[in-house]
């Protein structure tokens, strides 16, 4: 068992793409649930709205970068709002099914076979990132993060993907300290008292799913520009269950929770995989075969889901004061 | 209900249902050897072991599985052949998780069969993040489409989906049923679906009788509504946790669950005996006999809890738990006992749901109460949530619905309708066809 090997892959996920998209996804989140108590189940729907209308928009009209990420932005906007009119008036676990709905609504939709065309149904599309890899300032060649080293590519990938990670917490933090994060705080600890100081709470419900969708969306983006592809069976509803646990590890209601959750759900499923393999390999465990041990490590994700919501809700950051639910 | 319980007392509770979690874990080993393990493995040939990833199938005519037949994989400069075993299966091993071409020699097939119309060969395979990738190819023998009238295709659409609408319902009667008493939306309810049914094959596997596999595993499914409310739901109820955490609680008891029954039951399908049935004529309109079975089971037990409900003490004492349990226990009503009882009962129909949804659907697969669980769902929303009798009237309209719509809609479609419905539904009448007005945003 090669440990060195095992902490180094464990390095890469901190700063994998991969990562930076589950945290932007969670960050998403936190704006819905952590800060306006908008329980979103369907974030795996706004992630594929946004890989699905930037691949789409550049493989069948030919867009330029820049149009196709407006295009998918605007698209998970247009999937805010139609989700947001019949919901928001609902109490949180209706909330709950019709997003969780709506978002195995658009993977129904992109997997039918009707649509190969354009979705190329159950096997996605691919060959859509090159626009974004001929932006890549970088020379070919080896960088190293740390002890990692890549090609310029990953190189790129991981700079723009932590880029849009970075700008984002900072949006999302000025947002939550201005006066209109305070009444969104406020809608989260009593919406009638809010209604009754004359705020419109339908409006600023509204607002901030655009805003935690258009997150999702980037995280779509970020997440299916380094792989080349996207697939449906990558937005089922695991994949909202997987960020949830993202966003209660790091705290809800925080800025750098989603952040920190995300690494550490990342890290402990990589040192898990190494740790397991590893002892595999060497005979230590003779009872779990490789694929035995990949399902060990998520029956651990939902077990750790279970004791956090029961033992430590507001995570690693939060404050227990700040919880969306009391 | 009185919060009087200490933390210890609750992290006591739970690592008794992790002890459970790792006992049943460390049980792998012995259950590996019995007989729920794929048949695959067995109809393999060398090839597919000198790799971990593997594509894969069951070649299956109308009259049983096909066998000797030449499968080949090429892609990425690898070329892979496979014969298909006695059982029809065939696997072949590939170096990467890539796109492949996958071709089946039609020389090598028996006389009188050949590829139903439309069946692509060869076709690409892509692997999707897993270690192994299914294509079937289906056969026919010269089909030949025929032009049935409308209202009789109608008719055995609905048909069937009356058959579907009941299989649904009675899990959506336990997801009711839990909701009502507890509050608790249960996104576990589909595990306990999946857990039927795998019960029930692995039973069946160990050489029962399908009737006694499927009595057992129903018993298997209530053992687990039982261990969740004890070892989980009650502690949680007394120490007063909120319904929006006890929902995300259990979001991780789904994800755990449904990993555990993938851990011992592996990736693929299976199927249950007698999976294949045939067609029965009802005057004009036909339908499978499973489906018919299908729907008298359901039907029956669906009148039995009605009867229960309504007729019987435990019913009447449920109603009024679901209505109000604080007025409930001030009249005497013993709240935790009645909610005990409801987790035993939701638990069975779950688990016979499941193993009629496992003929339905047909097979057998570790994420079949996931794809269920959004119609049961929207049955649940669509009568109300939380009346029981609005579950079985919403729980009929999807299942109609569903089938009725692959008349116009393609068939890989037809669960989004369904969906659709129960947004519109909410839009227009939020507390669903049988609720009663309250506030509910």
């Amino acid at each position: 068992m090669d440990f060195g090997n095992i902490l180094v892959n464990a390095f890469g996920e901190l700063i994998s793409p991969t990562t930076a998209a589950y945290a932007l996804a969670a960050l998403g989140l936190a704006v819905h649930f952590g800060y306006s108590g908008l329980l979103n189940f369907g974030q795996a729907g706004f992630m594929a709205v946004g890989a699905y209308g930037y691949a789409i928009s550049t493989l069948s009209f030919n867009a330029p970068l820049p149009v196709a990420v407006l295009v998918a932005l605007l698209a998970s906007v247009v999937f805010a709002i139609v989700l947001g009119i019949p919901t928001l008036r609902l109490r949180a676990d209706y909330l709950a099914i019709v997003t969780i709905a709506a978002a195995e609504i658009i993977r129904y939709i992109v997997t039918t076979n009707g649509l190969t065309d354009i979705t190329g149904s159950a096997n996605g599309l691919a060959a859509f990132e090159g626009g974004f890899f001929d932006l890549n300032p970088f020379p070919p060649g080896t960088y190293n993060i740390g002890p990692l080293g890549m090609n310029e590519r990953d190189f790129w990938i991981r700079i723009v993907g932590w880029t849009v990670v970075v700008l984002a917490c900072l949006v999302v933090w000025l947002l939550m300290r201005s006066p209109w994060g305070r009444v969104l705080k406020g809608i989260r600890e009593d919406e009638n008292a809010v209604r009754s100081l004359g705020k419109n709470v339908y409006a600023y419900k509204m607002q901030a799913l655009v805003i935690g969708g258009v997150l999702g969306s980037l995280a779509g983006i970020i997440f299916t520009l380094p792989r080349g592809a996207v697939q449906p069976a990558n937005y089922a509803t695991e994949l909202t269950f997987f960020l949830y646990t993202c966003l209660l590890l790091g705290g809800m209601a925080t800025v750098l929770g989603p952040v920190i959750g995300a690494m550490i759900f990342w890290v402990v499923l990589s040192l898990t995989q190494g740790l397991l393999y590893g002892a595999i390999e060497v005979g230590a465990i003779t009872f779990l075969s490789n694929s035995q041990a990949g399902q060990l490590r998520y029956i651990l994700v939902g077990v750790a889901l279970m004791l956090l919501m029961v033992f430590r809700p507001q995570g690693v950051l939060g404050n227990k004061k700040e919880l969306a639910f009391a | 209900m009185i919060t009087l319980s200490t933390p210890a007392r609750i992290r006591r509770s739970l690592l008794l249902v992790l002890g459970f979690l790792t006992i049943v874990l460390l049980g792998a080993p012995a259950a590996q050897a019995s007989p729920a393990l794929p048949q695959a493995q067995t109809a393999s040939s060398v090839q597919a072991s000198e790799f971990d990833n593997r594509i894969g199938g069951v070649l299956r005519g109308a009259d049983g599985p096909i066998a000797d037949v030449t499968v080949t994989a090429t892609g990425d400069g690898f070329e892979g052949e496979a014969t298909s075993g006695p059982n029809g299966a065939w696997s072949i091993g590939v170096p990467e998780q890539g796109t492949y071409e996958v071709a089946i020699d039609e020389d090598t097939l028996p006389e009188g069969i050949t590829l139903a119309e439309g069946q692509e060969n060869p076709r690409q395979v892509t692997f999707a993040n897993t270690s192994s990738a299914t294509t079937l190819f289906l056969f026919g023998e010269g089909i030949v489409t025929q032009q049935t009238p409308f209202l009789e295709t109608l008719a055995e659409r609905a048909l069937a989906g009356f058959s579907f609408g009941l299989l649904l319902a009675l899990s959506a009667v336990g997801l009711s049923l839990i909701f009502g008493t507890t509050g608790l939306t249960n996104f576990a309810h589909g595990e306990m679906v999946t857990l039927g049914a795998v019960l029930a094959f692995a039973f069946a596997g160990a050489g029962l009788p399908i009737a006694a596999a499927v009595v057992l595993a129903v018993l298997g499914g209530g053992l687990l509504g039982y261990v969740q409310d004890a070892g989980l739901w009650k502690p949680l109820r007394r120490r007063g946790t909120g319904l929006v955490p006890m929902m995300i609680v259990s979001i991780g008891l789904a994800l755990a669950l449904r990993y555990i029954i993938q851990f011992f039951f592996g990736g693929a399908t299976q199927q249950l005996p007698g999976s294949q049935s045939e067609i029965i004529d009802l005057g004009s309109v036909s339908i499978s006999r499973n489906n018919l079975i299908s729907l008298i089971v359901s039907l029956v037990i669906i009148l039995a809890v009605a009867f229960l409900l309504l007729r019987t003490r435990i019913g009447k004492a449920t109603r009024a738990v679901a209505d109000n349990p604080a007025l409930a226990a001030a009249s005497g009503i013993d709240v935790d006992r009645v909610i005990r009882i409801v987790w035993v009962v939701g638990g069975m129909l779950a688990a016979l749901g499941g193993i009629l949804w496992a003929y339905y659907r047909p097979g057998v697969s570790y994420n079949m109460g996931q794809q269920i669980l959004l119609l049961i769902f929207a049955g649940v929303t669509l009568g109300g949530l939380g009346t029981v009798f609005g579950a079985l009237v919403g729980s009929i309209i999807v299942g109609l619905f569903v089938e009725i719509s692959t008349i116009w809609l393609e068939a890989d479609l037809k669960y989004v309708g369904a969906l659709l419905i129960m947004i519109l539904v909410l839009l227009f009448r939020p507390q669903g066809i049988l609720g009663r007005r309250e506030r509910i945003g």
